[in-house]
């Protein structure tokens, strides 16, 4: 257990003044490495996560930068076709299930949830800690893969093929992918439980951050979906080493099973990855605007809404599998209604900016990137859900782009914004903001140069996965891998500046961006138990009407009647 | 340099304009939601920028109006949308009663073809302009997808079964054929060209190789697999070896439906043809015995199109 902080401290409700070095706060109150490593601080395991993240995000990326690097040419010139179709197999695996599942609930919402609802922690703090420990070891098991000659079956691990014909460490990466789930399944169970029980007295589902509902949403579906995810890979394990007859025709099994299965989980999986990057830009867009979020009840049920249709559209990978034609109409117009609720997030997010001040931080730039990345995500959706156009779209460039634009233009920007929004709180330090408005803008300019003319030879019909392709791709290849190499400069640099601002920051005080919310109201970085006494929450989420009333003397443009602050003692 | 560059793909087939039509209005959709909401972005955060003259955020809880405007917006653009996408996509299932059918087996990492005369090529397709192409198309491995861009249409070939795709070229010239399901390290090798030709040059590429027709193949495999030891051909056949024939006819049954042992029926097709050769025990024919063996491993896919063809050209006395 971690030595507990022992709460003397008098409350610090305001802002602005920076405190003396000797605080005690949960990074400092223990060095040695079993104060991290057996830590059950939330705080802790969430910088345990950050740190294993970052790590599997740069691997995923260097496979990343080798797939570019032999595409800028269409001849197959850097590696052969086997390394190739290792590399975007690993690429995939690392950067969904070691990254982008993680990373927002693993990293900001380890750390924020409990802050957020008022807690000392989550619910169970040794599940936390053990849903680290499995992601460790079903790393590792990638690592060994990634050493010992690599798996080539793609992330999707389609059968036959996975299962009989690929001669790589299928059954090795099933058992990483397999364990690594159960994490998910940890820290889903353990959000679900704390929102539930362990909000602080007067938090009701209303005053929740809607970072907290995005959390939520996403949790659900990392319980109710991921099992699924377990069995699948399960079964391909036991076909692969037991030829127990499954999805493999030639020994009575069903090819097409396998997808029905493994997008029952993949499409939801995808609403994991990108709800919590939702939640994060709600809070950073709310913060830097000094605005309650527009239609807050709209944004918090879009994403239940997300989550629950995320559910029942999984068939829309499948219209060119001989799927019914009745099928398929079903999902396709499932698929077009999640649409709806993400163009009900965009608006709002928009609308709030209406009469706000706006500032444009980093964390902002961030925020203002993800809007317009995600509408165009979003919308090339909407392409693949036709089934006309699906037909022709589909396995091709244009779903790389597509989903790019949700999982990397979107979800790593909310990431990154989420990350230099809360910087300051996780390490009582401030990044270069200069030089990290830079990163924001290169990486913005990398991203789009890489997928958007990918979303061209896609139309054109350049298929996905190819090591080779014919010439005439080859000069929206070529810009594509230009855009790479700028937009992998643009992910060095805060890789290189937030390490380096932990001991060259400047200092800042509790609340740099006079932001409402409790995480704000404690200290950076905060004390092991976060506050020094009980919690009761009085007012709304993203009361900044309030803030105004007190010093203006007047309410006038209060919506929501309470006019106490938050009492933290 | 420019017009090496193509921006779209050719338009070669019946359905590509139709499907393009559709593509491109969803590219002026992206683009009107992607400028509205980025000048609706940049101009409030413009507008709306922090300065120090010490003006405060409005709070503002949110409007129903605007809620149920945003909402039912998307929503009906939606369902627009995908009556369009849908109601051509029934319409591009729809194949002309008067395609000529072809087969297709893939093969890591391969394309077998072969036309109604019996003629084969691997990887290639060559087919005749302004005429409906029907593909039956199964896998000997793993799973592949036969994709002509210039023809906007793909099919998954999946072990086990049968997947059919047709479309009709409207140009003729070459254009590529690609495996768009990932199948293993030669993928992307996995390419070839289809060729459109006029008919009559169709028909002298067509002489000038030889193969027999399917159904001979599969006449022939009928009598070598001894097949004919319990299936008679001919409704006339009484007697096999001087004993009632202990497999079903197979002349004329190709389309009709026969009733099963135990109940149900099932209509003969190539799918069902398939499985009573792999999997003989899977649907028993009413009053006939569980007696014949699998042929699982003795027969190749596209031996077994052959058989299927045979059986289709076999016109019984009904």
């Amino acid at each position: 257990m971690g030595s507990a902080g022992t709460g003397n401290m008098a409350s610090t409700g305001t802002a602005d003044h920076a405190d003396d070095a000797s605080r005690e706060n949960y990074l400092n109150n223990g060095y040695g490495w079993k104060s991290w490593l057996l830590t059950i601080d939330h705080k802790r395991i969430a910088v345990l996560y950050l740190i294993s993240v970052s790590f599997f995000f740069l691997i995923g990326g260097m496979f990343a930068v080798l797939m570019r690097l032999e595409l800028a040419t269409p001849k197959g010139d850097v590696v052969d076709a086997e390394t190739y179709n290792r590399l975007f197999t690993m690429h995939g695996i690392v950067m969904i299930f070691f990254f982008l599942v993680p990373s927002i609930p693993a990293v900001l919402g380890n750390f924020f949830v409990p802050i957020m609802i008022g807690a000392r922690d989550l619910a169970f703090p040794k599940i936390n800690l053990l849903s680290w420990y499995i992601y460790v070891v079903g790393g590792i098991f990638t690592l060994i893969v990634a050493v010992s000659g690599g798996v080539d079956t793609g992330w999707t691990f389609y059968t036959p093929y996975s299962s009989t014909y690929s001669n790589s460490q299928v059954a090795l990466t099933a058992i990483g992918v397999f364990i690594t789930g159960f994490s998910s399944i940890l820290t889903g169970l353990n959000f679900i439980i704390t929102i539930h029980k362990m909000r602080a007295p007067g938090m009701t589902w209303f005053r929740l951050p809607l970072f907290i509902w995005a959390q939520y949403a996403t949790a659900l579906i990392m319980v109710l979906a991921t099992p699924v995810l377990a069995t699948t890979i399960f079964l391909v394990a036991l076909e692969r080493i037991f030829r127990i007859g499954i999805f493999d025709p030639t020994i009575g099994g069903d090819p097409v099973l396998f997808q029905h299965l493994f997008w029952f989980y993949s499409h939801p999986a995808v609403y994991i990855m990108i709800l919590p990057g939702m939640g994060v830009i709600s809070e950073i867009i709310a913060a830097f605007t000094k605005k309650r979020v527009f239609g807050y009840s709209f944004v918090a049920f879009s994403s239940l809404a997300i989550a629950i249709l995320g559910f029942m559209v999984w068939g829309h990978h499948m219209f060119t599998t001989g799927q019914s034609v009745y099928a398929s109409m079903v999902f396709s117009v499932l698929t077009m209604l999640v649409a709806v609720p993400s163009a009900v997030k965009v608006f709002n997010w928009s609308a709030t900016l209406y009469k706000g001040t706006v500032e444009l931080t980093t964390p902002m730039l961030y925020a203002l990137a993800f809007i317009g990345l995600f509408t165009i995500g979003g919308l090339t959706g909407v392409f693949l859900g036709i089934m006309a156009v699906d037909r022709h779209l589909h396995d091709t460039y244009f779903i790389v782009a597509h989903f790019h634009y949700v999982m990397v233009g979107s979800m790593v920007m909310a990431y990154l914004g989420g990350i230099h929004f809360w910087w300051p709180k996780m390490f009582g330090r401030m990044y270069p903001e200069f030089l990290a408005r830079f990163a924001a803008i290169i990486i913005f300019v990398g991203f789009n140069l890489t997928f958007m003319p990918q979303f061209i030879v896609g139309f054109q019909g350049m298929p996905r996965r190819y090591h080779t392709y014919p010439e005439e791709f080859g000069f929206f290849n070529l810009l594509s891998s230009a855009g790479a190499s700028i937009l992998g400069i643009g992910y060095l640099l805060p890789m290189l500046y937030l390490p380096w601002s932990l001991k060259w920051g400047k200092k800042v005080g509790n609340n740099p961006w006079n932001a409402k919310g409790l995480e704000w109201q404690i200290e950076s970085p905060p004390i092991t138990h976060n506050f020094h006494g009980p919690v009761t929450v009085t007012e709304e989420a993203y009361a900044y009407g309030d803030e105004d009333a007190h010093e203006a003397g007047h309410g006038t443009t209060n919506t929501h009647g309470q006019k106490e602050a938050t009492s933290v003692r | 340099m420019w017009k090496d560059i193509p921006l779209f793909p050719e338009n070669a087939s019946t359905i590509a304009t139709q499907v393009d039509l559709l593509y491109w209005f969803l590219v002026a959709l992206t683009v009107f939601f992607v400028v509205l909401i980025g000048v609706i972005v940049v101009g409030l955060c413009a507008w709306y920028r922090k300065c120090d003259d010490g003006r405060k955020s409005v709070q503002i809880e949110g409007s129903l109006t605007l809620e149920l405007l945003w909402t039912g917006l998307p929503l009906v653009i939606v369902i627009g949308l995908f009556a369009w996408g849908t109601t051509l996509y029934v319409r591009m299932q729809k194949v002309p009663a008067d395609a000529i059918d072809m087969t297709v087996v893939g093969k890591q990492w391969m394309w077998k073809v072969q036309h109604p005369t019996g003629v084969r090529e691997t990887q290639d397709l060559h087919i005749p302009v302004g005429q409906a192409i029907r593909l039956t198309m199964t896998s000997e491995d793993v799973i592949h997808s036969y994709f002509i861009p210039a023809f906007r249409t793909k099919q998954d070939v999946v072990p086990g079964r049968y997947t059919q795709m047709w479309f009709e070229a409207t140009k003729v010239g070459t254009y590529h054929i690609f495996c768009a399901e990932y199948c293993g390290t030669g993928h992307s090798a996995m390419i070839g060209t289809c060729t459109v030709m006029e008919r009559q040059d169709y028909e002298r590429w067509l002489s000038g190789s030889t193969g027999e027709p399917p159904e001979v193949v599969g006449k022939n495999l009928f009598e070598s697999m001894r097949c004919a030891s319990c299936h008679p051909v001919d409704a006339a056949t009484k007697e096999i070896g001087g004993a009632p024939p202990r497999g079903p006819l197979i002349a004329g049954i190709y389309g009709t439906e026969v009733e099963l042992k135990g109940g149900g029926k099932v209509v003969v097709t190539d799918e069902y043809i398939r499985e009573s050769i792999l999997k003989p025990q899977a649907k028993i024919v009413a009053n006939y015995e569980p007696v014949m063996p699998t042929y699982e491993g003795q027969l190749g896919e596209e031996q077994i199109l052959a058989l299927a063809a045979y059986i289709k050209s076999l016109k019984g006395t009904p």
